[in-house]
Protein backbone atom coordinates (compact mmCIF):
# COMPACT_ATOMS: atom_id res chain seq x y z
CA UNK A 1 0.00 0.00 0.00
CA UNK A 2 1.30 3.44 -0.82
CA UNK A 3 1.08 6.17 1.80
CA UNK A 4 1.29 9.83 0.77
CA UNK A 5 2.33 12.21 3.53
CA UNK A 6 1.61 15.84 2.71
CA UNK A 7 4.33 18.25 3.85
CA UNK A 8 3.63 21.93 4.51
CA UNK A 9 6.21 24.53 5.51
CA UNK A 10 6.22 24.03 9.26
CA UNK A 11 5.03 20.42 9.32
CA UNK A 12 7.28 18.53 11.73
CA UNK A 13 5.69 15.09 12.09
CA UNK A 14 5.91 14.22 8.42
CA UNK A 15 9.03 12.15 8.86
CA UNK A 16 7.56 10.29 11.83
CA UNK A 17 4.54 9.38 9.71
CA UNK A 18 6.81 8.36 6.82
CA UNK A 19 8.93 6.28 9.20
CA UNK A 20 5.90 4.52 10.66
CA UNK A 21 4.49 3.64 7.25
CA UNK A 22 7.75 2.83 5.48
CA UNK A 23 10.05 1.36 8.13
CA UNK A 24 7.77 0.04 10.84
CA UNK A 25 4.99 -1.27 8.60
CA UNK A 26 7.14 -1.86 5.54
CA UNK A 27 4.72 -0.12 3.19
CA UNK A 28 5.50 2.12 0.26
CA UNK A 29 5.48 5.80 1.31
CA UNK A 30 6.25 9.19 -0.18
CA UNK A 31 6.30 12.73 1.12
CA UNK A 32 4.41 15.17 -1.09
CA UNK A 33 5.28 18.87 -0.96
CA UNK A 34 2.26 21.14 -0.45
CA UNK A 35 2.87 22.98 -3.73
CA UNK A 36 2.55 19.80 -5.79
CA UNK A 37 -0.86 19.07 -7.24
CA UNK A 38 -0.70 15.29 -7.45
CA UNK A 39 -0.74 12.64 -4.76
CA UNK A 40 1.14 10.33 -7.14
CA UNK A 41 -1.06 7.25 -6.98
CA UNK A 42 -1.27 6.93 -3.21
CA UNK A 43 -3.77 4.62 -1.53
CA UNK A 44 -3.76 6.46 1.81
CA UNK A 45 -3.16 10.12 2.56
CA UNK A 46 -1.76 11.36 5.86
CA UNK A 47 -1.91 15.04 6.76
CA UNK A 48 0.73 15.19 9.50
CA UNK A 49 1.30 17.17 12.65
CA UNK A 50 3.36 20.30 13.14
CA UNK A 51 2.83 24.01 12.68
CA UNK A 52 1.95 24.49 9.00
CA UNK A 53 2.60 28.14 8.08
CA UNK A 54 3.52 28.77 11.68
CA UNK A 55 -0.16 28.48 12.68
CA UNK A 56 -0.37 32.06 11.46
CA UNK A 57 -3.90 33.55 11.33
CA UNK A 58 -5.35 30.29 12.70
CA UNK A 59 -3.93 26.83 12.86
CA UNK A 60 -4.47 25.16 9.49
CA UNK A 61 -6.16 28.26 8.03
CA UNK A 62 -3.53 28.91 5.36
CA UNK A 63 -2.58 25.28 4.69
CA UNK A 64 -6.13 24.52 3.56
CA UNK A 65 -5.52 26.72 0.50
CA UNK A 66 -2.29 24.95 -0.54
CA UNK A 67 -2.14 23.68 -4.15
CA UNK A 68 -2.13 20.04 -2.95
CA UNK A 69 -5.42 20.38 -1.08
CA UNK A 70 -7.81 20.06 -4.07
CA UNK A 71 -6.22 16.64 -4.75
CA UNK A 72 -6.66 15.68 -1.08
CA UNK A 73 -10.29 16.84 -1.08
CA UNK A 74 -10.99 15.02 -4.35
CA UNK A 75 -9.42 11.82 -3.01
CA UNK A 76 -11.51 12.12 0.16
CA UNK A 77 -14.72 12.76 -1.80
CA UNK A 78 -14.07 9.62 -3.85
CA UNK A 79 -13.83 7.62 -0.64
CA UNK A 80 -10.07 7.47 -0.25
CA UNK A 81 -8.79 7.06 3.32
CA UNK A 82 -7.37 10.28 4.78
CA UNK A 83 -5.86 10.56 8.27
CA UNK A 84 -5.34 14.01 9.79
CA UNK A 85 -3.02 13.94 12.81
CA UNK A 86 -2.95 16.93 15.18
CA UNK A 87 -2.16 19.89 12.87
CA UNK A 88 -3.44 17.64 10.09
CA UNK A 89 -6.76 17.33 11.93
CA UNK A 90 -6.82 21.14 12.23
CA UNK A 91 -6.16 21.47 8.49
CA UNK A 92 -8.99 19.04 7.65
CA UNK A 93 -11.33 21.08 9.88
CA UNK A 94 -10.39 24.32 8.15
CA UNK A 95 -10.75 22.63 4.76
CA UNK A 96 -14.27 21.55 5.66
CA UNK A 97 -13.54 17.82 5.29
CA UNK A 98 -14.48 17.43 8.96
CA UNK A 99 -16.97 19.55 10.95
CA UNK A 100 -16.12 21.84 13.84
CA UNK A 101 -13.07 23.85 14.84
CA UNK A 102 -10.18 23.85 17.29
CA UNK A 103 -9.77 26.33 20.13
CA UNK A 104 -6.86 27.01 22.47
CA UNK A 105 -6.52 24.41 25.20
CA UNK A 106 -8.83 25.58 27.98
CA UNK A 107 -5.99 25.90 30.51
CA UNK A 108 -3.96 27.85 27.94
CA UNK A 109 -1.09 25.42 28.36
CA UNK A 110 0.69 23.48 25.62
CA UNK A 111 0.25 19.84 26.59
CA UNK A 112 3.09 17.48 25.79
CA UNK A 113 2.34 14.17 27.48
CA UNK A 114 0.90 10.69 27.01
CA UNK A 115 -2.87 10.39 27.23
CA UNK A 116 -5.28 7.51 26.95
CA UNK A 117 -7.97 7.48 24.30
CA UNK A 118 -10.77 5.02 23.89
CA UNK A 119 -11.62 3.65 20.46
CA UNK A 120 -15.33 4.37 20.07
CA UNK A 121 -16.05 2.90 16.63
CA UNK A 122 -14.26 0.30 14.52
CA UNK A 123 -16.02 0.83 11.22
CA UNK A 124 -13.56 3.34 9.82
CA UNK A 125 -10.55 2.60 7.65
CA UNK A 126 -8.23 3.54 10.51
CA UNK A 127 -9.88 1.58 13.36
CA UNK A 128 -11.02 -1.60 11.61
CA UNK A 129 -8.39 -3.71 13.38
CA UNK A 130 -9.13 -2.26 16.80
CA UNK A 131 -11.92 -3.23 19.16
CA UNK A 132 -14.63 -0.99 20.60
CA UNK A 133 -13.53 0.27 24.00
CA UNK A 134 -9.86 -0.50 23.31
CA UNK A 135 -7.63 1.95 25.15
CA UNK A 136 -4.67 3.44 23.32
CA UNK A 137 -1.85 5.21 25.10
CA UNK A 138 -0.73 7.93 22.69
CA UNK A 139 1.36 11.09 23.01
CA UNK A 140 -0.17 14.50 22.50
CA UNK A 141 1.70 17.73 21.82
CA UNK A 142 -0.63 20.63 21.20
CA UNK A 143 -1.71 24.04 22.36
CA UNK A 144 -4.96 24.08 20.39
CA UNK A 145 -6.70 20.75 20.74
CA UNK A 146 -9.89 21.99 22.35
CA UNK A 147 -12.39 20.58 19.84
CA UNK A 148 -15.51 22.72 19.43
CA UNK A 149 -18.61 22.46 17.30
CA UNK A 150 -22.09 23.88 17.44
CA UNK A 151 -24.14 21.81 19.95
CA UNK A 152 -26.40 20.53 17.15
CA UNK A 153 -23.35 19.28 15.26
CA UNK A 154 -21.94 17.62 18.38
CA UNK A 155 -25.28 15.87 18.94
CA UNK A 156 -25.25 14.71 15.33
CA UNK A 157 -21.65 13.46 15.62
CA UNK A 158 -22.57 11.41 18.67
CA UNK A 159 -25.84 10.10 17.20
CA UNK A 160 -24.20 9.10 13.91
CA UNK A 161 -21.27 7.40 15.73
CA UNK A 162 -18.72 9.73 14.24
CA UNK A 163 -16.76 10.28 17.43
CA UNK A 164 -13.92 7.81 16.88
CA UNK A 165 -11.57 8.49 19.78
CA UNK A 166 -12.41 9.85 23.21
CA UNK A 167 -10.04 10.90 26.01
CA UNK A 168 -10.45 8.58 29.00
CA UNK A 169 -8.69 7.41 32.14
CA UNK A 170 -6.98 4.08 32.66
CA UNK A 171 -10.30 2.45 33.42
CA UNK A 172 -11.80 3.71 30.17
CA UNK A 173 -14.04 6.35 31.78
CA UNK A 174 -14.26 9.66 29.90
CA UNK A 175 -13.68 11.87 32.93
CA UNK A 176 -12.97 15.59 33.06
CA UNK A 177 -9.56 14.84 34.57
CA UNK A 178 -8.62 12.69 31.59
CA UNK A 179 -9.43 15.52 29.15
CA UNK A 180 -6.19 17.41 28.50
CA UNK A 181 -7.62 20.37 26.60
CA UNK A 182 -11.31 20.95 27.37
CA UNK A 183 -12.56 19.40 24.14
CA UNK A 184 -16.33 19.02 24.17
CA UNK A 185 -17.45 15.53 25.24
CA UNK A 186 -13.77 14.53 25.58
CA UNK A 187 -13.63 14.25 21.79
CA UNK A 188 -10.10 13.34 20.66
CA UNK A 189 -10.94 12.30 17.10
CA UNK A 190 -13.85 12.18 14.65
CA UNK A 191 -14.70 10.96 11.17
CA UNK A 192 -16.70 12.31 8.27
CA UNK A 193 -20.11 11.10 7.13
CA UNK A 194 -18.66 8.51 4.76
CA UNK A 195 -16.23 7.36 7.47
CA UNK A 196 -13.12 7.51 5.27
CA UNK A 197 -11.67 10.74 6.67
CA UNK A 198 -10.48 10.57 10.28
CA UNK A 199 -8.90 13.34 12.30
CA UNK A 200 -7.39 12.99 15.77
CA UNK A 201 -5.28 15.19 18.02
CA UNK A 202 -3.01 12.47 19.51
CA UNK A 203 -0.01 11.15 17.53
CA UNK A 204 -0.30 7.47 16.58
CA UNK A 205 2.79 7.78 14.33
CA UNK A 206 4.81 8.52 17.45
CA UNK A 207 3.57 5.39 19.20
CA UNK A 208 4.66 2.65 16.81
CA UNK A 209 7.85 1.51 18.48
CA UNK A 210 8.37 0.44 22.09
CA UNK A 211 11.49 2.62 22.39
CA UNK A 212 9.18 5.64 22.12
CA UNK A 213 7.04 4.50 25.04
CA UNK A 214 4.03 2.95 23.34
CA UNK A 215 3.15 0.85 20.32
CA UNK A 216 -0.58 1.54 20.61
CA UNK A 217 -0.53 3.76 17.53
CA UNK A 218 0.30 0.84 15.24
CA UNK A 219 -3.32 -0.30 15.11
CA UNK A 220 -4.36 2.78 13.08
CA UNK A 221 -1.79 2.01 10.41
CA UNK A 222 -2.45 -1.74 10.44
CA UNK A 223 -6.17 -1.08 10.14
CA UNK A 224 -5.91 0.95 6.97
CA UNK A 225 -3.52 -1.53 5.34
CA UNK A 226 -5.89 -4.41 6.17
CA UNK A 227 -9.00 -2.49 5.10
CA UNK A 228 -7.45 -1.58 1.75
CA UNK A 229 -6.22 -5.12 1.18
CA UNK A 230 -9.72 -6.46 1.79
CA UNK A 231 -11.76 -3.82 0.03
CA UNK A 232 -9.37 -2.72 -2.69
CA UNK A 233 -7.63 0.60 -2.94
CA UNK A 234 -9.12 3.78 -4.34
CA UNK A 235 -6.32 5.07 -6.48
CA UNK A 236 -5.54 8.74 -6.51
CA UNK A 237 -5.42 10.65 -9.78
CA UNK B 1 -8.94 52.48 0.44
CA UNK B 2 -8.51 51.16 3.93
CA UNK B 3 -10.81 48.56 5.41
CA UNK B 4 -10.73 47.33 8.98
CA UNK B 5 -11.97 43.87 9.87
CA UNK B 6 -12.71 42.99 13.49
CA UNK B 7 -12.92 39.26 14.14
CA UNK B 8 -14.36 38.08 17.43
CA UNK B 9 -15.23 34.74 18.95
CA UNK B 10 -18.92 33.95 18.86
CA UNK B 11 -20.59 34.48 22.25
CA UNK B 12 -21.16 30.73 22.68
CA UNK B 13 -17.43 30.00 22.43
CA UNK B 14 -15.44 29.85 25.65
CA UNK B 15 -12.53 32.34 25.56
CA UNK B 16 -9.78 31.26 27.96
CA UNK B 17 -7.51 34.10 26.87
CA UNK B 18 -10.14 36.73 27.69
CA UNK B 19 -10.76 34.99 30.98
CA UNK B 20 -7.07 35.08 31.85
CA UNK B 21 -6.93 38.79 31.04
CA UNK B 22 -9.85 39.50 33.39
CA UNK B 23 -8.06 37.65 36.18
CA UNK B 24 -4.89 39.63 35.51
CA UNK B 25 -6.78 42.95 35.53
CA UNK B 26 -8.50 42.05 38.77
CA UNK B 27 -5.23 41.20 40.44
CA UNK B 28 -3.94 44.60 39.28
CA UNK B 29 -6.82 46.20 41.15
CA UNK B 30 -9.23 46.92 38.28
CA UNK B 31 -12.38 45.70 40.01
CA UNK B 32 -14.66 47.45 37.56
CA UNK B 33 -13.77 45.14 34.64
CA UNK B 34 -16.47 42.51 34.22
CA UNK B 35 -15.62 40.52 31.16
CA UNK B 36 -13.03 40.60 28.40
CA UNK B 37 -13.29 38.87 25.03
CA UNK B 38 -10.16 38.80 22.92
CA UNK B 39 -10.42 39.14 19.15
CA UNK B 40 -8.37 39.98 16.09
CA UNK B 41 -8.03 43.13 14.09
CA UNK B 42 -6.95 43.33 10.43
CA UNK B 43 -6.18 46.41 8.40
CA UNK B 44 -6.55 45.87 4.66
CA UNK B 45 -5.24 48.16 1.95
CA UNK B 46 -7.66 47.65 -0.96
CA UNK B 47 -7.95 48.76 -4.56
CA UNK B 48 -11.62 49.62 -4.78
CA UNK B 49 -13.58 52.24 -6.70
CA UNK B 50 -16.01 52.91 -3.88
CA UNK B 51 -16.57 52.31 -0.20
CA UNK B 52 -19.27 49.76 -1.06
CA UNK B 53 -16.85 47.84 -3.27
CA UNK B 54 -14.20 47.95 -0.56
CA UNK B 55 -16.70 46.70 2.00
CA UNK B 56 -17.78 43.85 -0.31
CA UNK B 57 -14.19 42.81 -0.97
CA UNK B 58 -13.24 42.98 2.71
CA UNK B 59 -16.31 40.91 3.60
CA UNK B 60 -15.43 38.29 1.01
CA UNK B 61 -11.87 38.08 2.33
CA UNK B 62 -13.17 37.88 5.89
CA UNK B 63 -15.67 35.15 4.98
CA UNK B 64 -13.12 33.08 3.12
CA UNK B 65 -9.93 33.52 5.11
CA UNK B 66 -9.82 35.95 8.02
CA UNK B 67 -12.62 34.45 10.11
CA UNK B 68 -13.56 30.85 10.80
CA UNK B 69 -17.39 30.89 10.63
CA UNK B 70 -17.64 27.95 13.06
CA UNK B 71 -16.25 29.95 15.94
CA UNK B 72 -15.91 33.56 14.82
CA UNK B 73 -17.97 36.44 13.53
CA UNK B 74 -16.70 39.66 12.02
CA UNK B 75 -17.58 43.20 11.14
CA UNK B 76 -16.10 45.49 8.52
CA UNK B 77 -15.37 49.22 8.68
CA UNK B 78 -14.32 51.17 5.63
CA UNK B 79 -12.57 54.51 5.80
Amino acid sequence: MKFAIVVFPGSNCDHDSYHAARHVLGQDAACIWHKDTSLKGADVVIVPGGFAHGDYLRTGAIARFSPIMPAVVDFARRGGPVLGICNGFQILLEAGLLPGAMLRNSDLRFHCEHVIVRVEQTDTAFTSSASVGQRLRLPIAHGEGNYFADPAIVRDLEASRRVIFRYCDERGDATAASNPNGAVNNIAGICNETRNVVGLMPHPERACESSLGSTDGLVLFESVVTTLAQEGAIRTA
Amino acid sequence: MKARVFVTLKPSVFDPQGHTIVDALHSLGYKGVGDVRQGKFFELELSAASADQARALASEVADKVLANPVIESYRVEVE
